[in-house]
């Protein structure tokens, strides 16, 4: 278990990083956390020629909080999203979802941007974008574009980037009006990847729902939505939540695929109780102010 | 095609420079190059926590970096702990509960519990159970090593008082 | 070292909790195993495997492997045939047992996902891998054989058409008049229990380094095994060398548990490298190819009855036994032990006068399954626990009640099961009081009735077990086996007082060397801290069985003790020449020699001195011997077993299918307890063991029969984070086979702990009439059980 040979860079800016990369095109690839690239690497599942280390390059990493929204540069790693009292404060369901991701060691240096570059769709944060509707800011030697997180990840281990573009940051909006969030998952052990889980996010008018976002990971190839139980819950009270019809909506629309310790029966059932479980915790949480 | 790139860094305290390959992990350089074979490699893939070392005051797993990326880091590993009084007290713990039999994954699980102890002074036996979690042990039933874990938050805090 | 400096005198040290040196060493980061030791010119080994389940090998490439810089030689099957027999796993006192000629590397056909083809050596592992990957085989895939029946249907494709069908051994055991009992009795519950494979996991793979001194034909292999001399004996025998030019190392060896025994291609194939090349090759298992190779262990399906009377007793079982063993029986203790102790342990603990077993052992093209920790145990505890909770639920009766009722009682020993196994003498009743009583049953069935009201299920469930340990002289090498059932040990005293123990058992961190050295400065009447012990080379180590079945204390704890005897009377020989005394006036206490009043006549590096340095000052003709050996074969029953009840409390999360275990307790008998501080950790790590084969552990292939559980993401193994506290509790009865009176305690956590676990589950599902027999038992078999999915 041993990778293959590669050359390795380490970069200084973004103007260098980009001329290689165009040089290069496919066969090299951008090392941030290395913590899903590493594996890879020594499983000879992924065979970069050239391997481009942007643990350096200035300005990729940290969180600043804009007028209208928190920016969180691709490089900021776990630990630091936790730390964070930005995020703490403004996207709270960032916060929540980082124990949920493996163990500490490879939170030291697991990075956001990596995170959803890597697109696995049983991780959680491609979820918790999808819930905060993020916005994902990608970058290349053309230029920047912004790509909306719904639009972003495509499939297993797929998204939205075009080939000589990386991730630069991520911008949540900054909540305009009373909001509750919260994010679970079903595993077998701490630190695993999800069986099924979801992330929540009821945005709050009048004691109602004015918006719902349920965002499902590890029942797909990718994370995603659930917009018929998200329509159960628009405009109900907090206080009383349709729980079971916006979990029957969910299992009725959702078509889960399988791995390897679950079929589709299971992941659907379960997304069903994850969400359900969140709903009547958000309600709660509601009732106790 | 591999080649020999210069390494400096802090290793256990002592600026140091090596040659390694590009491919080399942290943990292969620890262990092949620069000798420290308390970190042990029982996976490579990130799950076993065998190779868990300090960087730049972090843990992290020391088969999921190259060596390469250690250029100008503060690397420390269980030999370089060996003064540090947080660990010695783990180590008389883990000595006197017996919370290791083959000692293969002891490095890794001092390691991870002192980083737990200096991030939480005085955790819970969940919380022990929960930071462990990713260092595997095939051989101890585990609960040694959280009394270990846990004694020695006790000892520290006594002398610390 | 001031700890043990300070110790009580030595007549304190058996049974004392008294941590290892070693312990201290390894905490401080001074392991020293086979990937940690340097050798000059070392070579490694990477292989080529077969991606499929089964296909005949049409072409080798090797061309553009050997061309890469770095690559020392490229050498395949046929290349290794004229350095290495074949080997092949069968036995005599199983017939019928047939296996195949196995080669370290595949010649022809390829019989499982990952066996070896190709060896590739270069002057690092990561050039070995290059190489490797610039290897092309040409397969023709074949069909694989892989599920149970269809191994064993008409027709099917064979593993090794030479031996012409999948059945590689079959074993019927009848009491007679099972079928009268069944029609008779009042009560007959039955069931169909499947037990996934599982693997070892040991954290330090498998290693080894090979180094042959062509001048000498002289081959060193330093090697993390359980059996230094089995596998001198093997080397020697199949590469075709004198047993006395081969030299086995064991170091420090991380975590072995039955697996690191096994004789395996690879392991083969490097020193048979080392051979040909003539300097160090090292082979270390990446963790891709332990999933692939390691050996497997369980993959059990049992159809099992039990026969029960209106009162609870049970009558008689009839279990039919199907288990699948990968493409070859290993060698060399064959693939045959693990059924056969299955269907031998069935029923063990209770007083059931009627069995009937039958056991099917198949081949398959999966990876080779074998030996691991409580061989058999689990099946057979699993099987039985679930069946007589099963047949207590339906009269109404406790569990453990049930128990009570059928345990073999203390007026019956010595006892023989129907299976024909000997017991001394168990302590069943005394066990389950034991536990009982630790577990505080009464209060958790009350807590139990008010959470179920409440909507929150727990459970809770029993396993007794009886457990083989010490197995006798006529294990393995009546069949044929050179693998020896006794143990030997030479114990010398140094100039300076202090005793060096040679003992030819071995140390996988169970504390093997700590005990030994207990054992010696007891018998010998010296202190802990003057006993240094050494294991693991065959060179310096006298001839023995080694580490294996819950041998360690039990057969090499007599060896060290007699031999602690003979030295001991050998240096107050010496003592009452110098004293001009005679020796029974004299004794040997905390190091010094005492007189019959007590008072102090000398220490023993005065004894030392004089012995070693100035025998001129001794009667002529007295030969001073301060160096003894003695061996020790195991005497009086096959086994001796041990025996134990478990308990699991457990919550379901019924919604989601997962389980929380929140205690487990052990109650065992393992005879004389030396060190209750490693036997309580033993346990502790054989439960964890049993309760990953419960919840978590799974080898998963598909439908072509390639491996899928390949990374330790997939294959999920038990962590701090999901493990119970578990409580230990012990009941003594010395065995009198034995002068020490120690049984083994190895395996007994690992026996009961599924078994447990099975019935704390469906104890807590009972109120939805839903019961799991699948082991793990995951959410998503417990969501099915329930309706859920
Ligand atoms: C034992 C273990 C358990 C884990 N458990 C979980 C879990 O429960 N949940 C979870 O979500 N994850 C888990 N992970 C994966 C972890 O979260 C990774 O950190 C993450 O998937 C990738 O982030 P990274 O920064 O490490 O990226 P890398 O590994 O460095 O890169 C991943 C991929 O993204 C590309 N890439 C990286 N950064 C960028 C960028 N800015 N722009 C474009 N492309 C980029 C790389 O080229 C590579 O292809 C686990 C990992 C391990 C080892
Ligand atoms: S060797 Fe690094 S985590 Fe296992
Ligand atoms: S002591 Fe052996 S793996 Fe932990």
């Amino acid at each position: 278990m041993k990778a293959a040979p590669f050359d390795y860079v380490r970069v200084e800016s973004l103007e260098e990083l980009f001329s290689l990369m165009g040089a290069i095109g496919d066969d090299a690839l951008i090392l941030a956390g290395g913590q899903s690239l590493v594996p890879a690497m020594a499983m000879r599942m992924a065979r970069p020629r050239l391997l481009l280390d942007v643990n350096h390059i200035p300005g990729l990493s940290g969180v600043t909080l804009g007028d209208s929204a928190l920016h969180i540069g691709a490089l900021t790693r776990y630990h630091e999203l936790a730390a964070s009292p930005e995020i703490a404060r403004h996207a709270p369901l960032i916060a929540a979802a980082v124990p949920l991701i493996a163990h500490e060691a490879i939170r030291s240096r697991g990075t956001l941007g990596g995170n959803i570059a890597h697109a696995d769709p049983a991780s959680e944060m491609p979820a918790v974008l999808l819930a905060l509707d993020a916005t994902i800011h990608a970058e290349s030697g053309q230029g920047g574009r912004t790509i909306p997180a719904c639009d972003f990840f495509l499939g297993t281990y797929e998204t939205a980037l075009a080939p000589g573009e990386i991730v630069r940051s991520v911008s949540i909006p900054r909540p305009q009006r009373a909001e509750r969030s919260a994010i679970d998952e079903v595993v077998r052990r701490a630190g695993d990847y999800a069986m099924a889980g979801a992330a929540i996010r009821l945005v709050a008018e009048a004691g109602r729902v004015a918006e719902a976002r349920i965002a499902l990971f590890g029942v797909a190839d990718r994370a995603l939505r659930c917009a018929p139980a998200e329509e159960a819950l628009r405009g109900a009270e907090i206080a009383a939540l349709p729980i079971e019809e916006a979990v029957a909506a969910l299992r009725d629309a959702l078509e889960p695929l399988a791995d390897l310790h679950a079929g589709a029966a299971t992941k659907r059932h379960l997304a069903g109780v994850v969400t359900g479980r969140l709903l009547a915790g958000l309600q709660e949480e509601h009732e106790n102010g | 095609m591999d080649s020999l790139f210069p390494l400096t860094l802090r290793l256990n305290g002592q600026q140091v420079r090596h040659e390694v390959t590009q491919r080399t992990t942290l943990a292969e350089f620890l262990r092949q190059t620069a000798g420290l074979t308390a970190t042990h490699i029982g996976c490579e893939h990130g799950v076993c926590g065998a190779c868990t070392v300090m960087v730049d005051g972090r843990i992290v797993r020391g088969c999921l970096m190259f060596a390469l990326q250690a250029e100008g880091a503060e690397v420390t590993t269980l030999e370089g702990l060996a003064q540090d009084a947080a660990m010695q007290a783990l180590q008389k713990r883990f000595h006197e509960h017996n919370a290791l039999q083959c000692g293969f994954c002891t490095s890794g699980m001092l390691i991870t519990a002192r980083a737990l102890l200096e991030d939480n002074p005085r955790p819970s036996r969940d919380q022990v159970r929960e930071h462990l979690s990713g260092n595997y042990c095939r051989c101890t039933g585990y609960q040694a090593i959280v009394e270990a874990t846990l004694g020695a938050a006790g000892d520290i805090e006594e002398g610390a008082a | 070292m001031t700890e043990q400096r300070t110790l009580p005198g030595a007549a304190g040290l058996v049974g004392s909790r008294l941590p290892r040196e070693a312990a201290r060493r390894h905490a401080r980061g001074g392991g020293r195993f086979v990937d940690d030791i340097a050798f000059a010119r070392l070579a490694h080994v990477a292989f080529v495997r077969s991606p499929y389940a089964h296909a005949r090998i049409t072409g080798i490439e090797t061309a553009a492997a050997r061309a890469l810089p770095g690559v020392l030689a490229v050498v395949t099957g046929e290349d290794l045939k004229p350095l290495c027999h074949p080997w092949v796993g069968v036995l005599n006192h199983f017939p019928g047992l047939k296996s195949a000629p196995q080669y370290p590397l595949a010649i022809d056909a390829a019989r499982w996902n990952g066996e070896p083809v190709v060896a590739v050596v270069a002057e690092s592992r990561a050039l070995a891998e290059d190489g490797a990957d610039l290897v092309e085989v040409s397969y023709e895939p074949l069909p694989p054989v892989l599920d149970l029946d269809a191994a064993q249907a008409p027709g099917a494709p064979v593993v090794h058409p030479d031996l012409e069908d999948n059945l590689a051994f079959a074993l019927e055991l009848d009491t007679g008049g099972v079928e009268a009992v069944f029609a008779e009795a009042a009560l007959v519950v039955e069931d169909e229990f499947r037990f996934g494979r599982h693997t070892a996991l040991t954290l330090e793979p498998r290693s080894l380094v090979a180094d042959f001194d062509p001048a000498l034909r002289q081959l060193t292999v330093h090697h993390a095994t359980q059996t230094p001399f089995q596998m001198q004996d093997v080397y020697a025998r199949h590469l075709g060398l004198e047993e006395a030019d081969v030299r086995v190392v064991a170091p420090d060896v991380g975590g072995s548990f039955g697996m690191k025994l096994h004789v395996y291609g690879e392991e083969m194939a490097t020193c048979a490298l080392s051979v040909l090349l003539g300097r160090p090759v090292k082979f270390v298992a990446d963790r891709l190819e332990s999933f692939q190779t390691d050996i497997h262990a369980r993959d059990h399906r049992v159809r099992a009855r039990m026969a029960v009377s209106e009162e609870g007793e049970i009558l008689a079982m009839d279990v039919v036994d199907e288990t699948g063993i990968g493409p070859y029986s290993v060698y060399p203790r064959t693939s045959a032990v693990e059924g056969n102790q299955a269907i031998r342990l069935m029923g063990g603990p209770y007083r059931m006068p009627a069995y009937r077993g039958r056991l099917k052992v198949v081949f398959q093209n999966k990876t080779p399954m074998c030996q691991y920790r409580a061989v058999g145990h689990p099946v057979a505890c699993a099987v039985t626990e679930g069946l007589v909770d099963k047949a207590a639920a339906r009269l109404g009766l406790d569990p453990l009640e049930m128990r009570r009722r059928n345990v073999v009682t203390q007026d019956m020993y010595p006892h023989r099961s129907p299976t024909g196994y000997m017991f001394e003498r168990l302590s069943h009743e005394e066990c389950a009081a034991r536990i009982e009583q630790m577990m505080g049953y009464a209060r958790l069935r009350d807590e139990q009735a008010e959470l179920r009201a409440r909507g929150i299920h727990r459970g809770i469930g029993f396993a007794t077990f009886i457990e083989i340990t010490n197995p006798g002289p006529a294990f393995y090498g009546v069949g044929g086996a050179r693998i020896s059932a006794q143990d030997g040990c030479v114990m010398k005293m140094e100039p300076s007082g202090q005793i060096r123990v040679d003992v030819s058992v071995t140390e996988q961190g169970q504390g093997t060397e700590t005990i030994m050295a207990q054992i010696a400065a007891t018998h010998l009447g010296v202190p802990l801290s003057d006993v240094r012990v050494y294991t693991g080379d065959t060179r310096s180590s006298p001839y023995g069985g080694a580490t294996w079945a819950s041998r360690g204390a039990g057969v090499g704890g007599p060896t060290v003790m007699k031999t602690a005897q003979a030295l001991r009377d050998n240096i107050l020989d010496v003592a009452a020449t110098i004293l001009q005394a005679r020796p029974e006036e004299l004794a040997l206490r905390d190091g010094c020699i005492v007189d019959a009043a007590g008072s102090v006549r000398m220490d023993l590096a005065e004894l030392g001195r004089i012995a070693y340095f100035r025998p001129d000052t001794l009667p002529a003709d007295y030969h001073p011997e301060l160096t003894v050996a003695r061996h020790y074969v195991p005497q009086g029953y096959p086994f001796a077993f041990t025996n134990g009840i478990q308990a699991s409390h457990l919550e379901v999360d019924t919604e989601t299918g997962l389980v929380r275990l929140l205690d487990h307790w052990v109650v065992e008998d393992c005879g004389t307890v030396i060190n209750p501080l490693l036997v309580d950790e033993q346990v502790r790590g054989g439960v964890v063991q049993g309760l990953g084969a419960a919840l978590f552990e799974e080898v998963l292939y598909n439908s072509e029969g390639a491996l899928t559980t390949a990374t330790m993401a997939d294959y999920l193994a038990p962590m701090a984070g999901e493990m119970p506290d578990i409580h230990v509790g012990h009941v003594v009865t010395p065995t009198l086979t034995s002068p020490l009176g120690a049984k083994g305690v190895g395996e007994a956590g690992t026996a009961a702990a599924p078994a447990a676990v099975m019935n704390a589950i469906n104890d807590a599902l009972s109120p939805f009439g839903a019961e799991l027999r699948q082991m793990p038992f995951t959410p998503e078999r417990i969501l099915a059980a329930l309706g859920k999915i």
